[in-house]
């Protein structure tokens, strides 16, 4: 595990260290104390202990094996478990975290019979935000693999810019969004090669290269990004029907569609 | 009700654009085939001499409206009629549309959105985040965030 502090000299705190499998940054804008940092990412090795997929002694791999009953789970589990089972109705089953017990899925290695991969990343950011909002720092982002918080302001005179990554060119972006709040969480096939199945098939979807929802609350835009993904040819559609959200998608024949709202966000 | 899909239009000289637009309400039956969005390749100028040939209107000054040929899907029939000014596209109406009425009606009860469209670009921006799909440890280094960690914000 990496640690890569950094501080700035307008008092600014950065730390990037490498858990559930991706990078996670946080880029503090007020002078933070290292506990508070140290608090954060002790929450998100919590949630990788509950969470993981690939390992078997977490509560998500213990509860897919039938090991633990879901009223010994931790509440957390249960939280997740909640939120999961809105955004399957949501989406008329495009989203479904028992995809991995699936018979018409092949196993995978990280991929458990219970894999709520899908929105755990954008839940636990909300309560590392709530942390560090409870610790009176106002002004913060945290970008966990791609889906990412945002509040408060980067400096006194501007707004956070977030670039919507290009998924054909790596150093490029499609887009770019600003604000002080922000919830931006983007699924994608770029990236990991065809890793998302449809829950209703069994098979990789096809359509949607890639989704970025803008909302409220990252665990939702993160759920529904990837059901998103999942619906193909209509996920926009889909997406454009749900309340509090705004989202930009780019289809597989390089066409950006965009929801009504999206442009208030939106610079670039 | 109100919605957009997106069709792409190849040109003589392949040139890929992109527009809305929008079909007209829904009546009190609903269209019964499967639902589905259809993103549309056309070429017009390969079509002459068909029942379904593309037919040009050069109107006032450079704006032109050409409709498309009628293409087969799953769903029915899809045609298109286009409106240039010079290359650029200015307008698409859909002519015939039998594919999103049911999916229409069953999303939602009340009005349904607007969804806009474009072609996609690649920019380069001042930014302090990037969103992306997920990208492992290893692919960390190469992404954008980390070009941005580098720099040390």
């Amino acid at each position: 595990m990496t640690r890569t502090p950094a501080v700035t000299p307008s008092a600014r705190a950065r730390r990037v260290e490498h858990i559930w499998g991706t990078a996670i940054g946080v880029d503090v804008g007020d002078a933070a104390d290292d506990e508070v940092l140290d608090r954060v990412f002790g929450w998100f090795r919590r949630v990788d202990d509950l969470f993981s997929t690939w390992r078997d002694d977490t509560e998500i791999s213990r509860l897919g094996r039938g090991e633990l009953e879901l009223r010994d789970a931790s509440p957390e589990v249960h939280a997740v478990l909640d939120l999961s089972d809105r955004i399957t109705d949501e989406s008329r089953g495009a989203f479904d975290i028992r995809i991995g017990a699936d018979p018409r899925v092949d196993p995978q290695p990280g991929r458990g019979p219970l894999d709520a991969s899908g929105l755990v990343k954008g839940w636990a950011l909300e309560r590392a935000a709530e942390l560090l909002l409870a610790a009176g720092v106002a002004n913060f982002s945290i970008n966990a693999g791609g889906d990412l918080v945002t509040r408060g302001r980067p400096e006194p005179d501007r707004l956070w810019r977030v670039g919507i990554q290009h998924p054909w060119h790596r150093h490029a972006v499609a887009a770019v969004v600003q604000g002080t709040d922000l919830a931006v969480a983007t699924s994608g096939r770029y990236e990991l090669g065809e890793h998302i199945i449809d829950p209703r098939t069994g098979r990789h979807p096809t359509g949607l290269m890639a989704v970025t929802v803008i909302g409220a609350d990252l665990a939702l835009a993160d759920g529904y990004a990837t059901a998103a993904i999942v619906l193909g040819d209509e996920g926009m559609h889909w997406l454009a029907t749900l309340p509090d959200i705004e989202a930009l998608g780019i289809t597989d024949s390089q066409a950006v569609v965009t929801t009504d709202g999206f442009a208030r966000y939106r610079t670039q | 009700m109100r919605r957009a899909i997106p069709v792409i239009i190849s040109t003589a000289g392949g040139l890929a654009l992109l527009a809305n637009f929008h079909t007209k309400p829904p009546g009190a039956s609903v269209a019964t085939a499967p639902a589905s969005s259809t993103t549309i390749t056309t070429e017009p100028q390969q079509t002459s001499g068909s029942p379904s040939a593309p037919t040009t209107t050069v109107a006032a000054g450079a704006k032109r409206t050409i409709d498309g040929p009628a293409v087969s899907t799953p769903y029915g029939d899809v045609q298109v009629r286009v409106t240039l000014d010079g290359t650029k596209i200015v307008d698409v109406q859909g002519i015939q549309l039998p594919f999103d009425r049911s999916r229409s009606q069953r999303l939602s009860q009340s009005a349904a959105p607007i969804l806009h469209n474009e072609v996609l670009k690649a920019q380069s921006a001042q930014i302090d985040l990037v969103s992306g799909a997920s990208y492992t440890s290893d692919a960390y280094s190469r992404s954008l965030q980390g070009a941005l960690d580098h720099a040390g914000g």
